[in-house]
């Protein structure tokens, strides 16, 4: 297997979110799909386009796999439209659907042999015998499963059933292929590994991958875009960038990665400036970004991500936050290390360090009293 | 420790020659004997106290007389034809009533299935023969189902249905029902939801799914059910004297016939012999489909 980098630049800039022309091959048209009183979807409206690796990012029961599931035909919407390609596809069975799916328990036959559930598909269409055994011997090899043929599901390894299930959906291939939180199985180290295989599978077979995951480190890894979903509404749909630089509520914020929240009173300090007084004796944060919609007075939330956060026991730098705490735990995690910090008012704020020093050379320890300092463009206003 | 296993080894081998391997030698040496009227009514019996001379005596006075006089007899051989037959006829009957019970059962919500689990071995509660005997009440000219007929208007003389094969197979459908449900609704129960999604999503139609997952998957069940109906069915007694009629002949009834009628107990036990053989086939079967479902499990 040749090693795959995690981001290799692109020749040519992927967005076609971007493009006011580009047609998108999935459309969601005022969803809504209630079971009994429970809102799963709600009114929700998104674009999908060809090629991308989209994933529906969202804790459990926020309705990403029943999204997926209308996707897929299992569930109809209760009301509004979904296209593909500009069809409404809401009346069309899953099987007429140029749809196909990986399930989370991968829903392999056991009674059939690896090349037999990958032929599955394929025998249901009026393709010839001879094509059939080209298609299925191109699916192992896509996914190194040569050799494996002849096993059934249960004398597999369980990263390998997991590819025996990609091979199959990919099989017929789909126009667009649904991936239902296809990595939970797994360790973490396969989990990575197969991120980066999934990616490279993408790739090459040119499918628009639809993935439904409550990992966001995995939906940050592999898709193009990312929609946060939360209680059946869409929060944001970005790139994983955007999501992790830009989060456009407390919640999208909290969800992905680290955060540290601090309420308080907005101030507005000029065109671009905003103070934020959040306690009584504390120095206003200073933050520059856009002022829009925020208006004088108003409670506002400040994020800001602990790794753009300084700590150091003099304070000597110029950056525009500077607040003094004290040391109340700290989390090695190897490479790096989270220092959570008590600010004399109370409040809570942790920062990260990259370990440039061996552990036994740490200048900080607990009990500490250390200076915690961020830039005024490191973090975020927040309204909602 | 030795000792220990030994035991565990020793003690269900002692039952199973005390309770099976005994009794179907006396069977078989009775199958080898002459009828006589005396207590037993067979000859040769076993006499130690002539010594070495006697067991030589007792050994050569044995002979398959009463085999060959199965296979010349066409009632015989008749009368296994005929249970097999009913026996293989009322095996598919009580598949084709149990599938959609058990697939029922499999797809109700998992609350109700303890409830729908209770309904189909509640009967057993209740004695077999009793059961039969409460047939006889509905099916007879004038019992429950012909007065309900001729009430609704559907029929203006009663159907005959008791003492035909008809009445038979009811029996047997009903009182073996429980032995096909069971293992099929336990295979199915098993099963995942999420493989007949899959097999949609590939592009079969409701219909191909159920044939070719649900069926498939269900096959060990459906084997198993439909040899703990067809072994006991080809034996059966009370369900063919009580509610069939003087053409329905099992091998079953000649069986009792032979041993409280005739008082021929050779070839009554003649009879079980043969009836064990022809059933040993299907047995074996069924161990060899119980052992690969335990191995496709593992």
């Amino acid at each position: 297997m040749k090693p795959i980098m995690a981001e290799t630049k692109p020749a040519s800039v992927f967005a076609p979110w971007l493009d006011a022309d580009a047609k998108p091959i999935i459309s969601f048209e005022n969803v809504t799909k209630k079971f009994g009183d429970f809102t799963a979807v709600n009114t929700l409206n998104l674009k999908i386009y060809e090629r991308e690796f989209f994933a529906l990012l969202g804790s459990s029961g926020c309705g990403k796999t029943t999204l997926l599931r209308m996707l897929a035909g299992f569930e109809t919407p209760t009301s509004g439209f979904i296209l593909v390609d500009g069809q409404h596809i809401n009346d069309i069975p899953p099987n007429k659907r140029a749809i196909n799916m990986m399930f989370q328990s991968y829903a392999l036959f056991p009674h059939l042999s690896v090349w037999d559930n990958i032929a599955f598909g394929l025998r249901r269409t009026d393709m010839e015998k001879d094509a059939i055994g080209d298609r299925v011997t191109e699916m192992l090899r896509l996914t190194q499963l040569d050799g494996f043929s002849h096993r059934k599901p249960h004398q597999l390894s369980g990263g390998q059933r997991q590819r025996v299930a990609l091979a199959r959906s990919l099989a017929k291939a789909p126009r667009i292929l649904l991936l239902d939180e296809p990595l939970a199985a797994l360790d973490k180290k396969l989990r990575q590994e197969t991120q980066f295989e999934l990616m490279d599978i993408q790739e090459k077979t040119g499918t628009t991958f639809v993935i439904v995951t409550h990992d966001q480190e995995e939906a940050m890894t592999v898709a193009s875009r990312v929609a946060v979903m939360n209680k059946g509404n869409l929060l944001q749909v970005a790139t994983p960038g955007e999501i992790y630089e830009a989060p456009n509520s407390v919640y999208v914020a909290d969800f992905i990665g680290e955060v540290n929240i601090i309420e308080g009173e907005a101030k507005l300090e000029g065109p671009d400036k905003i103070a934020i007084t959040y306690a009584e004796n504390m120095p206003p944060i200073i933050s520059v970004g856009k002022t829009e919609g925020i208006s004088e007075g108003q409670k506002v939330s400040f994020i800001v991500r602990p790794e753009k956060v300084r700590v150091s026991l003099t304070g000597d730098d110029d950056r525009a936050n500077k607040v003094k705490g004290t040391v109340m735990d700290i989390a090695y995690l190897g490479s790096i290390s989270t220092y959570h910090v008590r600010l004399d008012n109370g409040q809570m704020l942790s920062a990260q360090m990259t370990n440039t020093q061996r552990i036994e050379h740490r200048e900080i320890t607990w009990d500490d009293q250390v200076w915690l300092s961020w830039s005024d463009e490191a973090g975020l206003v927040l309204t909602q | 420790m030795n000792f220990r296993r030994l035991l565990i080894i020793v003690v269900p081998y002692a039952w199973l020659i005390a309770l099976f391997l005994v009794p179907f030698l006396i069977i078989l040496k009775i199958s080898l004997s002459d009828i006589a009227i005396a207590i037993p009514p067979y000859t040769p019996t076993f006499d130690l106290s002539a010594g070495w001379e006697g067991v030589k005596t007792f050994f050569s006075e044995l002979d398959f007389e009463n085999y060959i006089f199965l296979w010349t007899d066409d009632l015989y051989w008749k009368s296994f034809l005929s249970s097999i037959t009913i026996a293989s006829v009322s095996t598919f009957l009580t598949l084709l009533v149990a599938f959609p019970i058990a697939y029922g059962m499999a797809k109700s919500p998992p609350s109700w299935r303890p409830t729908l689990m209770m309904l189909v071995i509640l009967p057993f509660w209740t004695s077999f023969l009793i059961r039969v005997y409460s047939w006889m009440g509905i099916l007879s000219n004038n019992g429950f189902l012909n007065s309900f007929l001729v009430w609704t208007g559907i029929i203006d003389s009663p159907l005959h249905i008791l003492n035909t094969n008809i009445a038979v197979y009811i029996g047997i459908v009903y009182t073996y029902l429980p032995f096909m449900i069971l293992p099929i609704y336990a295979s199915l129960e098993k099963m995942d939801i999420s493989l007949l999604e899959a097999a949609e999503d590939l592009g079969c139609t409701r219909m191909s799914a159920f044939w070719l997952v649900t069926v498939p998957l269900a096959r060990h069940g459906i084997i198993a059910g439909c040899f703990l109906v067809f072994i006991p069915v080809n034996g059966e007694f009370v369900i063919p004297s009580l509610l069939g009629g003087s053409s329905t002949n099992m091998i079953g009834k000649v069986l009792w016939d032979e041993f409280f009628n005739n008082r021929d107990w050779p070839v009554a036990s003649a009879v079980a012999i043969v009836l064990l053989l022809i059933l040993v086939i299907p047995i074996m079967l069924f161990q060899r489909n119980q052992q690969k479902q335990q191995e496709a499990v593992l």
